[in-house]
């Protein structure tokens, strides 16, 4: 009775395990299949390039097949900046890394995947393109809304992500104390006190800058946006008619950098792929694809093309204000830094 | 009912040591393991560390927000969950059996739909948002925004486990208590509810539990205030932001000892209360 | 012959339920739908026969298909284990089971990744010998089937605990054999709680966000399952789509609630119609 029993509890041992490992292997067959085809790239990128990216990869997988007959096939994956960071950190496979600031790409270094002085690898710090922050208020700018010091004025509620968990929103932060070192010159402590007021004002913290402008156009939350230049000319162009956009007279200069994954592609044998890749983003076509996705784009001829899109605005470089990413994100993001005093402050 | 004698040394049913092998075998490879690693990486922290942790007034006021938002959903689903169910069980009315139906929902719909959903119709200008702002209540993107997503998330646990009770209580013991001269709501509170309240209180406990660290749906909701209206599952993620494993597997080695003893103590709750009925009917 | 509260009450009563389902239940979904429809039939359909939709909705069947069948084989062993054998630490045990139930979703991936991870206990070996776990199907077949693990269990086992074990035993002694005696006996018994259990557990499968966030990778057309695309379509100004994709997920759960119900009630009727006979 009891062999009678344990010989069909192994029959149905095995016949699950048989099913299992017939669907693992089915699993493992499917992205494998497309994979198999032809050439890929992952491009492992932030939030608000989705748009960018589509067009920009269409343009290079073209360009590749004239220059080389092969067939190309550009796989994308979105998210918050640092998150994308740790994933690739702890394994994602990505050839290339395309990031909101610096110090992600950093991260990936210091876990020894990316050569340390990647940053110099490439033109312009390894940023094709540049952005600002600026602010996105509600048709006819009700408040009146023109500088950084009209956001802590009381009464005007400001929405800006956490910057704790978004790229964009150390940007934000970064671009309001950097406004308010510049007028006090280089009081840390006014600093501290106008981006404090700043942040007493805003009543939602999204954790990425998506969510921010979702907030602010969607639930209609707020009265102004801080968002990266490009994000406030797509909302703008996504709800019609009901925002505007208000260029600051100074703000920060954002170099949302790009790096190959040297762990990675020296594995896939992508490199010179990954890499013409990202040369490609330099030249004048991919440029102006930049420049039509409201990035400001780095090659002067495109930038004048353009020039009606994107207001001159004084910005200051994070190194020349703050040193570099490596000393802004200790002194103010890190556990116990400037940031988390602000936020406990703002809130009394 | 007889009760198999936990002495007596001869199984009559086979496959003891067959299914609890695979048992404690798949739940070691699956869960325990997975788990174990977690309290591996937080082994790195000193004992000052820790205590730096839990002095922290943020992480303080995360564990108070998802603790004792969790306990307020809990109670609400509580008190509606028992009278969705009695409602359900007792009544009749059109599209009864819909209803029934959709009281799983919460469980399928992913939790950042909710979190849209329920943000789209508290914010000011949402369907609900727009009735209750005038009268001063701010849900969306309070504290009282993540109780919403809790309540939600927590809904079907209570309506399902007093449900089959509820259809189980012998009729003849409602009439009696009526014979003998019981009002309503006397024969509810004094024979309906002590039957009921073993499976209420494990209904309870599952929504508090689910509560807890609930993520998807609150941090759509809660306005994500640190010290204000941040959720310790937040926390968590903010700490992985910084790349700070350590610190991030900390937080969640102690939430997850909560949670566990939570569950210990349900589970402990209920075979208490089973023994002591079988007793009672002995 | 129950006395029954007037209708008054019971009518007030039903309103006060309806009310709290409406605003919890209805008014979300209805939301949901409202979103979905909200560019008309025409731009729905559009919405899920995108590529990358239906990349998403094959994978969520996919993880759906190894993770459920799984668990109803964990499920029916343990909850035979716990329900016909005494032993010491069975208390323990069954909070074990239940544990990934309140284990926060965010812990949930976080495990495999500490796991898994480049930085993780098996990640280079893994890396070495190219098998990709993380950011890859196994990885998200893996956190699905964590979270989803108490659900037939915990359904089944307190069923089979009622039902005692005389029923086995007879048919033991009778000369049955074991397996046997699963099939024909326990199972027909248990078989309304296996398949509540089994929708529970498909659902969640289906619609896990949380985890399965943290191990995917986000690739788009590879490993994104259904609740994954919505945020992505939602974070693309995509309303109509992000929400008709989660319409789908909503609908389909409904469809077998609904169905499993009717089913149930079905049953109980014919119960109940034997006994008055």
């Amino acid at each position: 009775m009891t062999s009678d029993w344990s010989r069909d509890a192994m029959r149905l041992v095995l016949a699950t395990a048989l099913v299992v490992g017939a669907a693992m292997a089915l699993a493992a067959a499917i992205p494998g299949a497309g994979a198999a085809e032809s050439r890929t790239l992952l491009n492992v990128s932030y939030d608000p390039t989705r748009e960018l990216y589509q067009d920009l990869n269409a343009a290079f997988v073209k360009s590749w097949k004239a220059k080389t007959g092969e067939d190309l096939r550009i796989n994308q994956s979105h998210g918050g900046s640092g998150k994308q960071a740790r994933a690739v950190i702890d394994g994602l496979e990505a050839d290339v890394v395309t990031l909101a600031l610096a110090y992600d790409i950093d991260a990936i270094a210091q876990r020894g995947q990316i050569d340390p002085k990647w940053q110099s690898r490439l033109a312009a710090n390894s940023a094709p393109y540049t952005s600002t922050i600026v602010f996105l208020v509600r048709k006819g700018n009700p408040k009146a809304i023109k500088d950084w010091d009209d956001l802590v004025r009381p009464g005007v509620s400001v929405i800006t992500p956490n910057p704790k968990t978004s790229g964009g929103a150390r940007w934000n932060y970064l671009a309001a104390w950097g406004y308010e070192l510049n007028r006090s010159n280089n009081d840390a402590a006014k600093a501290e006190a106008f981006t404090t007021a700043l942040f007493h004002n805003v009543p939602v913290l999204d954790t990425g800058a998506r969510g921010s402008t979702t907030t602010f156009t969607q639930r209609g939350i707020g009265d102004v946006l801080i968002a990266w230049e490009n994000e406030a000319i797509l909302a703008l162009k996504e709800v019609p008619g009901q925002f505007e956009i208000v260029a600051p007279p100074l703000s920060i200069l954002a170099e949302p950098p790009v790096a190959v994954v040297d762990k990675v592609v020296d594995r896939h044998g992508t490199r010179a792929l990954a890499e013409s890749y990202l040369s490609f983003l330099y030249t004048p076509e991919a440029q102006e694809i930049i420049a039509r996705n409201h990035y400001r784009p780095r090659d002067p001829d495109i930038a004048k093309k353009h020039a009606a899109e994107f207001p001159p605005v004084r910005l200051f470089t994070i190194d020349d204000v703050f040193g570099g990413w490596g000393k802004a994100q200790t002194a103010h993001f890190a556990d116990g830094g400037i940031f988390d005093r602000i936020i406990v402050n703002a809130k009394k | 009912m007889p009760k198999n004698n936990p002495a007596k040394p001869w199984r009559v049913i086979p496959g003891f040591g067959l299914t609890l092998g695979l048992t404690l075998g798949w739940l070691s490879v699956l869960v325990l393991i997975p788990l174990t690693s977690l309290f591996v990486m937080a082994s790195g922290l000193s004992l000052d560390q820790w205590l730096a942790i839990l002095a922290d007034t943020r992480v303080q006021a995360a564990f108070r927000l998802s603790f004792g938002g969790a306990l307020v959903a809990a109670l609400i689903n509580a008190a509606a969950g028992l009278l969705v169910a009695w409602v359900l069980v007792r009544y009749d009315f059109p599209g009864r059996r819909l209803i029934d139906a959709m009281v799983d929902l919460p469980f399928a719909l992913p939790t950042a739909v909710a979190g849209i959903a329920l943000a789209a119709l508290y914010a000011p200008q949402g369907w609900i948002g727009q009735l209750i702002e005038p009268l001063g209540i701010k849900v969306a993107f309070t504290p009282l925004g993540a109780i919403v997503a809790m309540v939600f998330v927590g809904l079907p646990f209570v309506v399902r486990t007093v449900q089959p009770v509820l259809e189980d209580i012998d009729s003849e013991v409602e009439e009696a208590a009526a014979s003998l001269g019981a009002g309503r709501w006397q024969t509810f509170t004094r024979v309906i509810l002590p039957t009921l309240a073993p499976a209420l209180l494990t209904g309870f406990a599952l929504a508090f539990a689910r509560a807890v660290g609930e993520y998807g749906s609150v941090i759509f909701i809660a306005g994500n205030f640190p010290g204000l209206s941040e959720i310790v599952p937040l926390l968590i993620v903010v700490r992985l932001e910084q790349y700070d494993y350590v610190g991030a597997t900390a937080i969640a080695a102690i939430m997850l000892v909560a949670s566990f003893v939570l569950l210990l103590a349900i589970n402990g709750l209920q075979r208490w209360n089973r023994d002591r009925l079988s007793r009672g009917a002995a | 012959m129950r006395r029954d509260e007037s209708s008054l009450i019971r009518w007030l009563l039903i309103a006060l339920a309806l009310g709290f389902l409406g605003l919890f239940l209805v008014l979300p979904l209805a939301a949901v739908l409202a979103q979905a429809l909200g560019k008309g039939t025409g731009a729905y359909f559009a919405a899920l026969t995108q590529p990358d939709a239906w990349a998403a909705i094959r994978l969520t069947l996919l993880v759906a298909a190894i993770a459920v069948p799984v668990n109803i084989g964990f499920g029916l062993v343990a909850s035979w284990a716990i329900a016909k054998f005494d032993f010491r630490g069975k208390s323990l045990l069954i909070s074990l089971i239940d544990l990934p139930f309140s284990v926060s979703p965010v812990i949930s991936g976080l495990v495999f990744v500490l796991l898994f991870g480049l930085q993780g206990w098996f990640g280079e070996t893994l890396r070495d010998h190219n098998i990709r776990v993380l950011f890859a199907v196994p990885g998200i077949v893996l956190a699905t089937m964590f979270v989803t693990f108490p659900f037939v269990a915990r359904e089944l086992i307190p069923l089979m605990e009622e039902q005692g074990r005389e029923e086995e035993e007879a048919a033991i002694v009778l000369g049955a054999g074991g397996f046997k005696t699963f099939l024909t006996v326990t199972l027909p018994n248990v078989k309304w709680g296996l398949l509540h259990g089994v929708l529970l557990c498909n659902a969640r499968a289906m619609g896990e966000f949380g985890a399965v966030s943290v191990v995917s990778g986000h690739i788009r057309g590879l490993t994104n399952t259904m609740p994954l695309h919505v945020e992505i379509l939602y974070n693309e100004y995509d309303f109509v789509g992000a929400f008709a994709v989660a319409s789908l997920l909503a609908l389909l759960a409904l469809l077998t609630l609904v169905a499993k119900s009717a089913l149930e009630w079905r049953l109980r009727d014919e119960i109940s119609a034997l006994r008055q006979s």
